[in-house]
């Protein structure tokens, strides 16, 4: 399948996560499942008209090609005479990335939003989304977007949002995979366009501090090894990502690494309506609560395992390493 | 005159069009465009200050930790705190693999594809260039590629996840190494460090950083053939690299890494014709008059600055602002840093054969050699027992700045706290020196200048000599522009 990549408005991390990848060579990967870039901005040896040309020929169908990334917010603004002109960025002097994106997109058999700025908007439309960036298909939790709510595929696929600020380099890989071996179907597909087999997760699920969550036993500060929900602001438990089932660079995630997790696969992460890295209380119980679990339950558990807070895990929750190991037990006397 | 638009130029980090004036089949003067704005200093007003943790990495995702690190000295400036040891050790560390990533990516995959471009197909050393660096074909390039991946694979210990990581903070790191995890890390840095000396330099690190001038130089080329610098050198002779692309600015450097007792790795100052002097931050101002923004009528100093955007301003040509540094005109990067900091064989170099895109390459490949022996020695430096990172609180009302040098150069952050929200926020890049757009006085920037004189016909293909004075700076638009 061949494959257009353009960079609306981002940051360009999606493409730097991408070339992480770390299963083999990423472009030997890509042509293992029939993948071949006819342009990427990083990749590419086309620039400047020559790049113009190859993209105006594809937009006019006269050279055909079959899935379409787009990876950064759709930026509308400025608007003028109330159309949106897009003219926060041009692409190469001439049409709006905006307009690029636009006709490419009636174009081609699959549209990929990489990221969560093409996906939903992202971090460039927090404040007063100064630029009015919206998402391919969805503006924030919305449906809708540059593309509209009803947009298809010529296979009955909606925009395919490979979330995640940025999103981790196998999300990506396995997606467009998928898709070149036809595996990809509307059910693959969550209520926000994201492949399920990453988004059916937790971050929370495998987290190394999940010992330290059952007993509510809360870091202080950063660099301390307790759970980062109670004070930290994680928001591990609300958001749908495998981050710490499938690691980042190697041996990483944001647990790991001991930052909480900001839900960077969430649409609207960007505005959580509190400082980041806070957790807001109500009368000292933390008010986003683990998607499905009932308000009740979770008062009544986390003062039943307060109270029963092993001392090793309650003493190493606010140290920065270890200061107890769990304690050896012998069978044989 | 004839007048050429050049862009979207790829293989660079971000949008970027260049417009070219042309008189006589050469450049008499160009205007850089940043095409792309998305109003970064806008949305962190009001903000919660720790908040700037979150946002300023997503300004960049080749440079992420950079603004990270940028943000994290301006707010441990305002609360007026230092990290201890380990967070300045893995603070150094996470900041430096990035840089030396980015220079990577930079050699294989940006700036050497374009030496396989068609216009030199008649060269005799065109099909081992096209073999090795083509764009997506080359062996070199994908060998980097591979080497890098493995490479960041050390992020994931020193800071979760790369890019955007929130382990950089005011008072330290987030991530407490074990000592079987520095043992890890030492074994991937290890294994860069072998591909250095196998695929870039053929010799050891310690032989390139020892290189004091020209004549070692030359005397070490010639004992061997192997190695990607001495095909560059070689390129770069041919196609005298040296004298093309010089921007005539003055370097500045805010100094690289911090050592034990306030020292850098790599001096702060400016460098000018030969001659040193410090840095001077309260002489850094920003000219709006040809960029796309509301502007007062004088230079602002980036603590008084507000960011307005305004598409139609008549004679603004760039969403790229103009900063300047009493006054003058400065280019930043790699190159820079080794002129400032007095390493001989750059300043030699750039003596002899002036700052052109040679020295910018030159300068970066150097980088490889003097950092990661650092990277070595830091790892060394950390102490079990040590703290890594102290809480950071900051008043109602305060100011911090924190500058870091990216892989292209001097990055500052101003930050301005009232009542106990980001009140103001500028950020000044290191694209933001190098290609910046004319100030009041009409004088260009420095890409603006490197440009000129540069032989381009009035129609047809925009030959490659472009592309090598363009990607020498390695620029990096979505910073530049934020
Ligand atoms: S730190 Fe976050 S993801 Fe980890 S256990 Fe606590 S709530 Fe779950
Ligand atoms: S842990 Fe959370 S913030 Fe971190 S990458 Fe995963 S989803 Fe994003």
């Amino acid at each position: 399948m061949k494959l257009i990549w353009l960079q609306s408005g981002g940051c360009g991390g999606c493409t730097l996560s991408w070339l992480g990848y770390a299963h083999g060579p990423l472009l030997e990967v890509l042509a293992e499942v029939g993948i071949e870039l006819v342009w990427h901005p990083s990749l590419s040896a086309a620039s400047c008209d020559e790049a113009l040309a190859l993209l105006e020929a594809c937009a006019r169908g006269a050279k055909p090609f079959d899935i379409l990334c787009v990876e950064g917010a759709l930026l509308r603004g400025p608007w003028l005479d109330q159309l949106p002109s897009g003219n926060f960025h041009r692409f190469g002097g001439g049409e709006s990335m905006l307009d690029w994106v636009l006709r490419l997109a009636m174009r081609a058999r699959h549209v990929v939003a990489i990221g969560s700025c093409a996906a939903f908007g992202g971090i460039t439309a927090a404040g007063g989304n100064p630029t009015d960036a919206a998402g391919l298909q969805h503006d924030g939790e919305i449906g809708g977007g540059v593309l509209g709510p009803y947009f298809r595929d010529p296979t009955g696929l909606p925009v395919i949002n490979v979330s995640g600020c940025p999103p981790h380099p196998d999300w990506i890989t396995e997606t467009l995979a998928l898709l070149a071996q036809g595996r990809l179907t509307p059910e693959s597909l969550d209520e926000f366009g994201r492949p399920r087999f990453f988004a059916e997760r937790l971050v929370h699920h495998g987290c190394p501090r999940n010992e330290y969550y059952e007993f509510k036993a809360g870091a202080e500060h950063f660099g301390q090894q307790g759970c980062l929900m109670e004070n930290l602001g994680c928001k591990g438990t609300q958001a749908h990502a495998d981050c710490n089932l499938r690691l980042w660079n190697g041996e990483g995630s944001c647990l790991r690494g001991g930052f909480p997790c900001i839900r960077c696969t969430e649409p609207e992460f960007e505005e959580p309506g509190h400082p980041f890295h806070t957790t807001p209380k109500v009368a000292g119980i933390p008010i986003g609560l683990p998607a499905d679990m009932p308000k009740a339950w979770f008062v009544a558990l986390a003062a039943l395992s307060k109270s029963a807070t092993p001392p090793r895990v309650k003493e190493n929750a606010t140290a920065e390493r270890l200061r107890r190991a769990p304690s050896v037990k012998r069978t044989k006397k | 005159m004839t007048r050429r638009i050049v862009g979207p130029f790829n293989r660079v980090e971000g949008d970027l069009e260049v417009t070219l004036e042309i008189e006589g089949g050469r450049v008499a003067a160009a205007f850089v465009n940043a095409p792309l704005y998305r109003g970064f200093e806008q949305i962190l007003e009001g903000k919660a200050p720790l908040d700037a943790l979150v946002f300023v990495p997503r300004i960049c995702g080749i440079c992420s930790v950079a603004q990270s690190a940028a943000a994290a000295r301006a707010l441990a400036d305002a609360a007026g705190i230092a990290p201890p040891s380990n967070g300045r050790l893995a603070a150094n560390l996470t900041l430096a693999i990035e840089n030396l990533a980015d220079h990577l990516t930079h050699f294989y995959l940006f700036f050497m594809p374009d030496f396989a471009a068609a216009e030199y197909a008649g060269a005799s050393w065109y099909a081992e260039v096209s073999a090795q660096f083509g764009a997506q074909s080359g062996q070199a390039g994908r060998q980097a590629l591979a080497a890098r991946a493995r490479f960041m694979q050390a992020m994931g210990l020193l800071a979760g996840k790369w890019p955007h990581t929130l382990a950089v903070q005011p008072g330290g790191t987030t991530r407490p190494l074990a000592e079987s995890e520095l043992f890890r890390l030492q074994r991937i840095v290890r294994e860069f460090r072998a591909f250095l000396e196998a695929r870039l330099f053929g010799s050891p690190l310690e032989t390139i950083a020892g290189l004091d001038g020209q004549t070692a130089l030359e005397r070490w080329r010639r004992q061997d053939r192997a190695g990607d610098l001495r095909f560059f050198l070689e390129l770069a002779d041919r196609l005298d690299l040296w004298s093309l692309g010089q921007s005539g600015a003055r370097f500045l450097s805010v100094g690289a890494y911090d050592e034990e007792g306030g020292k850098c790795l790599f001096a702060p100052g400016t460098w000018y014709e030969g001659r040193v002097l410090p840095f001077d931050p309260s002489q850094v101002r920003e000219d709006l008059s040809h960029a796309r923004y509301a502007s007062a009528q004088t230079a602002q100093r980036p603590e008084e600055e507000r960011t307005v955007p305004l598409y139609d301003k008549p004679g603004a040509y760039s969403w790229c602002k103009a900063p300047r540094l009493g006054g003058e005109i400065c280019e930043t990067g790699a190159l820079a840093r080794q002129l400032v900091d007095g390493q001989p064989l750059v300043g030699d170099i750039v003596g002899r054969r002036g700052a052109g895109v040679g020295a910018r390459v030159l300068a970066r490949l150097l980088e490889f050699a003097r950092v990661v022996p650092a990277l070595q020695r830091w790892l060394d430096a950390f102490d079990p027992e040590g703290a890594w990172c102290t809480a950071a609180p900051l008043a109602e009302n305060c100011l911090g700045k924190g500058f870091v040098e990216a892989a292209r150069g001097a990055l500052g952050h101003w930050l301005t706290v009232h009542q106990g929200r980001i009140g103001g926020y500028q950020i000044i890049a290191p694209t933001t020196w190098n290609f910046s757009p004319r100030a009041a006085d009409g004088r260009p920037g420095a890409l603006e200048q490197a440009l000129v004189g540069l032989p381009v016909p009035e129609q047809g293909r925009v030959p490659a000599v472009v592309h090598h004075v363009v990607r020498s700076f390695d620029p990096c638009m979505v910073c530049t522009v934020h």
